[in-house]
């Protein structure tokens, strides 16, 4: 590590990155196991990422927001041609005539944690120690950044073919998200987008902090678990600050698409300590409530994250099936997700729950 | 129907012979290194012990774990040319990018990324280059390569352009063996791809072994119709098989708990099946194995087959019982099929679990004089040892707390004392070729994975045309029509698509057509 609390992205820590970041998709956010490959290429070619903290950037510098935007099955199958989010970058640069000292995820959580570090191979530059959501969410305005005023545009989308296009005025968020969703379908369902530079005195103070070596600590925590057989669901428990709020065996699961989003629910019958109760879990892309016995108990913004009992890897929420035993733990989200300007954006009532009212996880002691 | 099922495993390949569904005869026989002296032996028991000549007999079908070996071994793999049509998608992770060193080595890391490919909606990401094929062909030839796996993205919803290439290349290398990806596998274009790289890998192995498999069954005097199994549990003919020798994988554990449920008539249960060196433990619902949900690796390979979720301890008949000044060990290393030769009660000087069984009198093996000398302590720690690790698998394979019966087969089920973690205990008739049952009581599927816009179909519609897919592939693959029947069905709508696209998976399954 060096004076600025920088720290070099190796080869070894893009597993352990990628196995945090699907723990914090909370379900979805799109498998990072493409994106974990594409950037062990770039380090393997001699590339060199730094992770930087949030402070270490002079308050005028420009940080770049990147993410891929599109549908998580054709991730898998049309992978990227590689340069996608690099050309987005870049013509948001070129329009709003900046250069960026740093890029910073859009999500933490699945696929979009390893898009910056790839750029940021491409471009030279360090990719920030935090992101937008400390999680995964659907929508491209549900960031910290947006939601603390961060500008729409310009905003820039590319895709494998050679096409970008840039948003040059955009009114708010809420229209980038129209936009930028419509041209990544018209471009395939896979695109990369890049948004308006942001200083980074204001990342420093609405980013939610340290959440890259937050996936990697987790990632780390599960290999070891396993290489020394030892029950991965406790050892996350006892070093995340997660809880155990449920476990039991999938009885059902409905599932429905409306407007572009997989919404369902899954039925869980309780097992161990829960034998008896019920458990339901709504999911829209991501696990969104859970109640055990009718009574809510978990509820977005909060992290709900479903394990394999036996193995604790993270379930999403398009594996999920009849049979399946869970352990459902929770993790409190960043206290920049729970003020009331966070709720209009990503509260239960934004995602069309008005009767909950988002009652926060405490953090979960942690030990050793 | 009279039906022959065989089960080439690591340590035995056994046989039995079935008349409609009822086994008349099972036998074991050593697996040779070679494997075809061993299924000849195995065959001439079988027939001999049900006193029946090979003329009788309708239909053969085996199970072999051959390709899985020669992929997990590398050996016997081709040199193997990989042909992506993409371009410019996907040019940012090449094929074989996520293999072991050693296997992509061994196969000579020959790739080439290509125009063509689709979008999840049928659009072209670029057209095919008839031009652009035949240079790669002219490569493929001066690197004097036979097998060409062919890959384009989204063939799933559209094999047109893997199809075109794959004739373009044909007409450039008439010698060359061409796999398709479509044939294969489904959606994820990696896993897929990779399915396809193994199986051209396995293409003059495949032909090899079929060979020798019809010259096995030849020098028995058996002239009708073999098949073998699948991952699935159900059957492709000889000369599919040839093509798709990828399709065999992880076909052994199947066919065992196929064999379990069909000889316990038990169609919920766990099933442990000891074999010489591991036990595979898995759990069946409705008769079939449960499936993993993860991708599943083979030889470091990952892919996307449907592979049962299964899991393998290291405790078989041929186990090694070590006391150690931690107490005693059992496994995983094993004399495998060397028990004949090395364990105490065949005249050998290692100790095995089966040693073990002989000197407490459960089983009469072997000569019991020869263990004589082992003390009741340690036979009983090891037994106990061995119990431990039979119920902490129960344990793990158990995916509800309603109390399945454990239903246990294979040659090593000497090994089991009694119930394994409280619960019900079967040992079904014929518990020690239950994966050659498995074999012969196969049926034959027809597979369909694809996406539907559902804005210019109705749901219905779009079931009703993927199941009519399957049934056809069913049919094709050697199914009576008259018996098949839709045993999976799979929708689920594409998050953040258009036109409310859905993926649907079908599964078809029918009888066997003999005659």
């Amino acid at each position: 590590m060096l004076d600025d609390g920088r720290y070099p992205l190796t080869e070894a820590d893009l597993l352990p990155l990628s196995i945090g970041a699907a723990l914090l998709g909370t379900g979805g956010g799109g498998n990072p196991y493409v994106g974990m490959l594409r950037s062990r290429e770039l380090l393997r070619k001699g590339a060199t990422v730094d992770v930087l903290p949030l402070d270490a950037l002079p308050d005028d510098a420009w940080v770049g927001e990147v993410g891929g935007i599109g549908a998580p099955v054709v991730g898998v199958e049309k992978i990227e041609q590689g340069e996608e989010c690099y050309r987005a970058m870049r013509a948001v640069e070129d329009v709003a005539g900046v250069k960026m000292s740093a890029l910073i995820c859009a999500e933490i959580g699945g696929a979009n944690s390893m898009e910056p570090v790839i750029t940021a191979a491409q471009a030279g530059l360090p990719v920030l120690d935090g992101d937008g959501m400390g999680r995964a969410f659907p929508e491209v305005q549900m960031t910290t950044f947006f939601i603390y005023g961060a500008k729409a545009a310009p905003a820039a989308i590319a895709d494998d073919k050679g096409n970008t296009v840039v948003f040059r005025d955009v009114v708010d968020m809420y229209w980038l998200e129209r936009f930028a969703r419509d041209t990544s379908v018209a471009m395939g369902a896979a695109a990369g987008l890049a948004i308006a530079p942001m200083r980074a005195d204001f990342v420093r103070r609405t980013a939610v902090p340290g959440t890259m070596t937050q996936a990697l600590g987790i990632g780390r925590t599960i290999l070891d678990a396993r290489k020394r057989r030892l029950s991965v669901v406790d050892r996350i428990i006892a070093t995340t600050g997660a809880t155990l709020f449920f476990t039991g065996k999938v009885t059902d699961i409905r599932r429905e698409l409306t407007g572009g989003f997989s919404r369902g629910e899954a039925q869980i019958a309780g097992m161990g300590d829960w034998q008896g109760c019920d458990g339901r879990i709504a999911i829209q892309n991501e696990n969104l409530v859970l109640w055990v016995d009718g009574v809510p108990v978990i509820m977005v913004p909060d992290l709900i994250i479903n394990l394999d009992l036996e193995t604790g890897e993270p379930i999403t929420t398009e594996v999920l099936r009849y049979g399946q035993r869970l352990a459902v733990i929770g993790l409190p989200v960043h206290d920049l997700m729970k003020t009331p300007e966070a709720m209009a954006v990503v509260g239960p009532q934004a995602f069309g729950y008005p009767d909950l009212d988002f009652t926060p996880l405490a953090f979960g002691p942690i030990g050793n | 129907m009279i039906r022959i099922g065989i089960d080439v495993g690591g340590t035995n390949t056994d046989a039995v012979l079935m008349n409609g569904t009822q086994v008349l005869a099972g036998v074991k026989a050593a697996t040779s290194s070679d494997v075809m002296t061993g299924v000849v032996e195995a065959l001439r028991k079988v027939l001999e012990a049900a006193d029946m000549g090979a003329d009788k007999v309708d239909v053969v079908m085996i199970g072999t774990t051959h390709f899985t070996n020669a992929v997990v071994q590398r050996r016997d793999l081709a040199q193997t040319a990989a042909v992506r049509l993409c371009l410019p998608a996907t040019a940012s992770l090449p094929p074989m990018v996520d293999w072991p060193e050693d296997l992509r080595e061994v196969i000579g890391n020959h790739w080439w990324l290509a125009h063509g490919g689709n979008e999840f909606d049928g659009r072209v990401i670029s057209k095919l280059d008839a031009d652009e094929l035949r240079g790669i062909a002219a490569e493929i030839r001066a690197r004097g390569i036979r097998s060409v796996a062919i890959t384009s993205v989204f063939s799933p919803v559209s094999t047109e352009f893997e199809r075109e290439a794959g004739q373009i290349l044909a007409e450039a290398l008439p010698e060359a063996h061409i796999t398709l990806s479509s044939d294969i596998g489904r959606i994820g274009l990696l896993e897929r791809e990779n399915a396809a790289i193994m199986n051209a890998c396995l293409r003059d192995l495949s032909r090899e072994v079929v060979q020798a498999f019809r010259g096995a069954l030849r020098d028995v005097g058996f002239t009708g119709r073999f098949y073998l199994t699948q991952n699935d549990g159900t059957l492709m003919d000889a000369d599919f098989a040839e093509r798709f020798p990828v399709l065999t994988f992880a076909s052994g554990p199947t066919n065992s708990m196929r064999g379990a449920a069909f000889l316990s008539g038990v169609k919920d249960a766990i099933v442990v099946d000891i074999g010489g060196t591991t036990s595979d433990v898995g759990s069946l619902q409705k008769g079939f194995p449960r499936q993993a949900t993860v991708a599943v690796e083979v030889g470091g390979v990952r892919t996307n087959f449907r592979m049962p979720d299964v899991f393998s301890i290291g405790l078989g008949g041929g186990s090694l019982v070590v006391d150690g000044p931690d107490g005693v060990t059992v496994g995983p290393r094993s004399v495998g099929y060397k028990i004949v030769t090395e364990a105490l009660i065949f005249g050998g000087q290692t100790l095995t679990t089966s040693d073990v069984v002989v000197a407490e009198g459960d089983a009469d093996l072997g000569d019991k004089a020869k263990v004589a000398h082992l003390t009741p302590d340690l036979i009983r720690r090891a037994r106990n040892r061995i119990a431990f690790m039979l119920e902490d698998c129960v344990e793990r394979a158990r995916i509800s707390a309603d109390p399945l019966p454990v239903i246990v087969v294979g040659g090593g089920t000497i090994l089991v004392e009694g119930p394994i973690a409280g619960l019900e205990l079967i040992k079904p008739d014929h518990f020690a070729v239950a994966n050659a049952v498995g074999a012969a009581i196969a049926q034959v599927s027809g597979e369909v994975d694809r996406v539907y816009a559902l804005a210019d179909m109705t749901r219905e519609a779009a079931l009703n045309d993927a199941k009519a897919q399957a049934t056809a592939a069913a049919v094709a693959a050697g199914a009576r029509e008259d018996t098949i029947e839709i045993v999976d069905v799979e929708d689920v709508p594409l998050a953040y698509l258009p036109g409310n696209a859905t993926r649907v998976r079908v599964k078809a399954v029918g009888e066997l057509h003999v005659g």
